[in-house]
């Protein structure tokens, strides 16, 4: 649409925004990758550019299984995420589930918690000194150990299964119902007609949300570093090369880092080769209806629905109840009151107090770079434009305990020195968030039709106002729905705040692990509770703001 | 102030792509003119050019004696109508009407006016309070009419405003448009690839192919007198065929149709050698003699009969003949000899330039 060949670069407002976005973009994402890729060339043990590192990941066990480990941990969840969403996915889309409008906010909102709360209530649970594990040793029955590989497995997948979910529900939403009948009436049967019609076209979907699930989990932090006693993950092998006190190694940290990206990078081209080269583009005349089950079948249908969604909500009832229990340290209960709250209000006021306001800094910042970065990205698409793009993608494979480490790494001295400060929280917040602010924009932008600007400006509105007046405008509650899942991650964060926090600039997040790993159960409790209260707030107005219709994928 | 258009030796390039080739154009103060061709003809381009969306990569542009080139849009104090309406969502009808008067920052009392009045020339003031996702295609494409001529613009663009509707409100819309334009006497350029629309409501048109201007002229001269191949295919039905000046002589050729006609058809200038005529359905009639072929199909509807005849040579013509003209019905199969309208048809030769007067 907008041409200006070989033309003098124009110095106007646009320019200004490509140069500060660029430059920021750089500064806080390009900078801090490459100080780790060059920190992982080098090693306090070898003189010179060396691939030390990398020769010592592959050759010692102790370095190779977490490799191994990890891609073991996210095949299996993507495995199980996999199942259980589509079998959800497709039995919410096609029969009457009872209360399946409250079930899919259910589902959404498991989605949101912060998965290591999950991990976290579950020890509560089935731990070593768990509710439901001390019931059945006292019955005389061995209870099933929350440690380890299996136990990690079993909480990611409760967590994830929903990214299946909803990318494979929408999918199945848009399927025009006459398809499956011209199959039905070429004379297939119903389970033929599942596996190859609805299955093949709804599969690039399927395969997008079981990456999805497969990258968060190669990214996640919390679960297995609270989960994994002794199986050591990749991400957990990071943190502690580069934070515990007895063996750091920053060179070594960094290989590792390199080896995640990696692999993060290898899925996100396989999702380009699969999925985006396999999407069918449908016109839906006909949405699917539902058929009407009626008694035993109906149960059968809704009954693993509602046993799967109590199991991934569970965590969230147990926290919440938990918070209420004052406990003495050798974990006998004192009784039911507010006690963990006053303790957190007097010990960690300053968590809660930080949280909340980076995360408003942070989506404020989200907000409004997602909206010039995404008008860039659309209207003024050029070389600069491209390169943002480029740039904008690269959080999605740089897990958040990475990042951490690269803003510390790259920032810790002159001349910019940020480490300790509120403000490098509040800038991994910023670029680990603003990808998907952006791509919420640039996705209404995409559809709303540029001759409404078009008409304001030959109206005689400048180019200038007319942005600030109409199409940012126009663009600001799309953004703000966005922006709202973004502060709800924000709120939520722990991979690259654990890496980056320092006394004065500690969130709840960084507490609840503390708390956790100090086996202070209630106050972690009421902190949790905090964080799930606050999200499901948030959940309750976007779900108002967007009438239901909000799109987490 | 003078509200004539002038481009001179407009040019418009994509890259390595030429979108238009030096087109000339004046159009009259007051003037309903058109510019008509197939996708891609550079139609939209030129308008959008004029509007200022696209750039000018050669010619000059004039309003009057303002060359306008170096104008940026929002200052050409143009009216437009956007094929997709472009309707501000999120304002109401009537703040839609107002916007252009509130960025000429026009006072209260008078946008409130002028909208009214607006509003009710072309009747949808009962809408006014209405957002746009409550309105029909037509009554946005009206809100869209009142929006861009409320700001009395010296020239109004319209970018086939008609496309997204119905067949039937397309021709409603289409005498609203002409009797508005021709109350307000606006200066308006018009831009469609509807061939009966361009003629039906403009005062001249431009017909525009890959980037260059074929023809400007009436409706009618476009009509009767095509200057190439082009126009004759483009506008209305042509039967092309191949033929030879056997002779010229007193403004006057002898043409010989594919050896088996000979035709004196008045000509410009003296020719001779290869030649190509087009005529249309209704330049052709039955006859007892002339060219022999065989009706392949005949359709009925109404007011006249169109025959499909093959002649011997394996050329297909289309014939339209006037049910009150004649009793006759031709069979399908049956033999018919066929003549044509010698002073009605087109000549040109082997350039595609018009001979015949």
């Amino acid at each position: 649409m907008t041409d200006r060949p070989r033309r003098k670069i124009k110095l106007d407002f646009w320019f200004f925004v490509k140069v500060i976005v660029i430059f920021a973009l750089c500064l806080f994402i390009v900078y801090p990758f490459y100080t780790i890729l060059t920190k992982s060339v080098f090693s306090n043990k070898v003189e010179g550019v060396t691939l030390y590192n990398f020769q010592r990941f592959f050759s010692k066990k102790y370095y190779y299984r977490t490799l191994l480990r990890s891609l073991a941990i996210c095949s299996f969840t993507t495995l199980f995420a996999c199942i259980i969403g589509v079998f959800i996915a497709y039995v919410m889309t096609r029969y009457n589930v009872p209360g399946k409008n409250f079930l899919h906010v259910l589902i959404i909102l498991s989605l949101m918690s912060p998965p290591f709360i999950g991990a976290y209530s579950w020890i509560v649970l089935l731990g070593r000194n768990g509710l439901i594990t001390r019931t059945l040793t006292a019955l005389g029955f061995a209870a099933p150990t929350i440690y380890g590989r299996n136990g990690i497995i079993f909480v990611f997948t409760l967590h994830l299964f929903p990214y299946v979910y909803l990318y494979t529900s929408g999918a199945m939403n848009s399927i025009d119902v006459s398809l499956e009948e011209a199959a039905e009436n070429l004379g297939m049967n119903k389970l033929r007609r599942i596996m190859t019609i609805t299955l093949p076209v709804v599969l690039p979907s399927i395969l997008a949300g079981c990456i999805m699930v497969f990258m968060t989990c190669l990214a996640d932090f919390g679960t297995p570093m609270l989960l994994g006693e002794g199986y050591t993950v990749l991400p957990v092998l990071v943190y502690n090369e580069y934070m515990s006190e007895s063996a750091t190694d920053p060179y070594m940290a960094s290989a590792l880092s390199v080896i995640i990206v990696a692999c993060s990078m290898v899925m996100l081209a396989l999702q380009k080769l699969v999925v985006e080269k396999k999407n069918y583009t449908m016109s839906t005349l006909r949405p699917p209806q539902e058929t009407k089950l009626r008694g035993m079948k109906r149960f059968a249908v809704s009954l693993p629905v509602y046993l799967i969604l109590f199991l991934a909500l569970l965590p969230q009832i147990v926290v919440v109840c938990q918070s209420f229990v004052e406990r003495s340290f050798s974990g006998v209960v004192q009784g039911i009151n507010l006690n963990n709250y006053r303790a957190i209000l007097s010990r960690l006021g300053r968590n809660i107090f930080n949280t909340y306001a980076f995360s408003l800094a942070a989506i404020v910042f989200i907000v409004i770079f997602g909206i010039l970065i995404s008008y860039v990205l659309v209207r003024k698409k050029g070389k600069a434009a491209s390169l943002i793009d480029t740039l904008i993608m690269f959080p999605y494979v740089i897990p958040g305990s990475v990042l951490g480490i690269g803003l510390i790494v790259a920032f810790n001295r002159k001349p910019l020195i940020l480490v300790g400060t509120a403000a490098i929280m509040i800038i991994s917040y910023v670029v680990r968030k603003l990808p998907y602010t952006v791509r919420s924009g640039s996705a209404f932008l995409y559809q709303m039709d540029p001759s409404v600007e078009e008409a304001s400006i030959n109206l005689g509105v400048s180019p200038m106002k007319t942005f600030f007046t109409m199409t940012a405008r126009m663009m600001l509650p799309g953004v703000m729905s966005g922006a709202v899942l973004s502060w709800i991650t924000c709120i939520n964060e722990l991979s690259s705040s654990i890496m980056l926090y320092s006394g004065k600039t500690s969130t709840i997040a960084v507490a609840i692990y503390q708390e956790v790993v100090r086996m202070s159960d209630g106050t972690a409790a009421a902190l949790a509770t905090i964080l799930s209260v606050t999200t499901v707030i948030s959940m309750l107005i976007v779900f108002r703001a967007t009438k239901g219709k909000v799109k987490i994928v | 102030m003078s509200n004539e258009v002038i481009i001179q030796h407009a040019v418009k390039r994509y890259g390595d792509f030429t979108a238009l080739h030096d087109v000339s154009l004046t159009i009259e103060q007051g003037e309903f003119f058109t510019l008509l061709g197939p996708s891609g003809c550079g139609k939209t381009t030129l308008l959008r050019m004029i509007a200022g969306f696209n750039s000018i990569e050669g010619g000059d542009f004039y309003f009057g004696e303002n060359r306008i080139n170096d104008v940026p849009a929002h200052k050409r104090d143009i009216g437009m109508v956007f094929q997709n309406y472009a309707i501000f969502p999120h304002l109401t009808v009537e703040e839609n009407v107002a916007y252009g008067l509130k960025a000429r920052k026009v006072g209260k009392e008078e946008i409130e006016r002028r909208v009214k009045e607006a509003l009710e020339l072309v009747q949808i003031l009962p809408l006014a309070k209405r957002k746009p996702s409550e309105l029909s295609g037509g009554q946005q494409q009206r809100v869209a009419l009142a929006r861009a001529f409320v700001i009395e613009p010296s020239v109004l663009l319209m970018d086939e405003p008609l496309s997204n509707l119905d067949a039937k409100l397309r021709v409603q819309m289409r005498s609203i448009i002409k009797k508005l334009q021709r109350r307000l006497g606006i200066t308006t350029i018009y831009v469609t690839h509807d061939q009966e629309e361009a003629l039906a409501i403009s005062d001249r048109i431009a017909v525009m192919n890959q980037g260059r201007v074929m023809q400007i002229g009436t409706p009618r001269e476009i009509y009767a007198r095509p200057e190439n191949p082009f126009v004759a295919g483009f506008i209305g039905v042509s039967n092309f065929l191949n033929c030879e000046v056997t002779g010229c002589e007193g403004g006057v050729a002898r043409v010989c149709i594919k050896g088996e006609l000979d035709i004196d058809v008045p000509v410009r200038r003296h020719c001779t050698g290869e030649a190509q005529l087009s005529a249309r359905p209704e330049q052709l009639f039955f006859a007892a003699q002339g060219m022999p072929g065989t009706v392949l199909f005949s359709t009925f509807l109404g007011d006249f009969i169109e025959y499909e005849v093959k002649l011997d040579d394996g050329q297909m013509l289309i014939i339209n003949e006037y049910t009150k003209d004649t009793a006759t019905v031709h069979e399908v199969g049956e033999r018919v000899h066929i003549r044509f309208d010698a002073v009605r048809i087109s000549l040109y030769d082997e350039a595609g330039e018009v001979l015949s007067r």
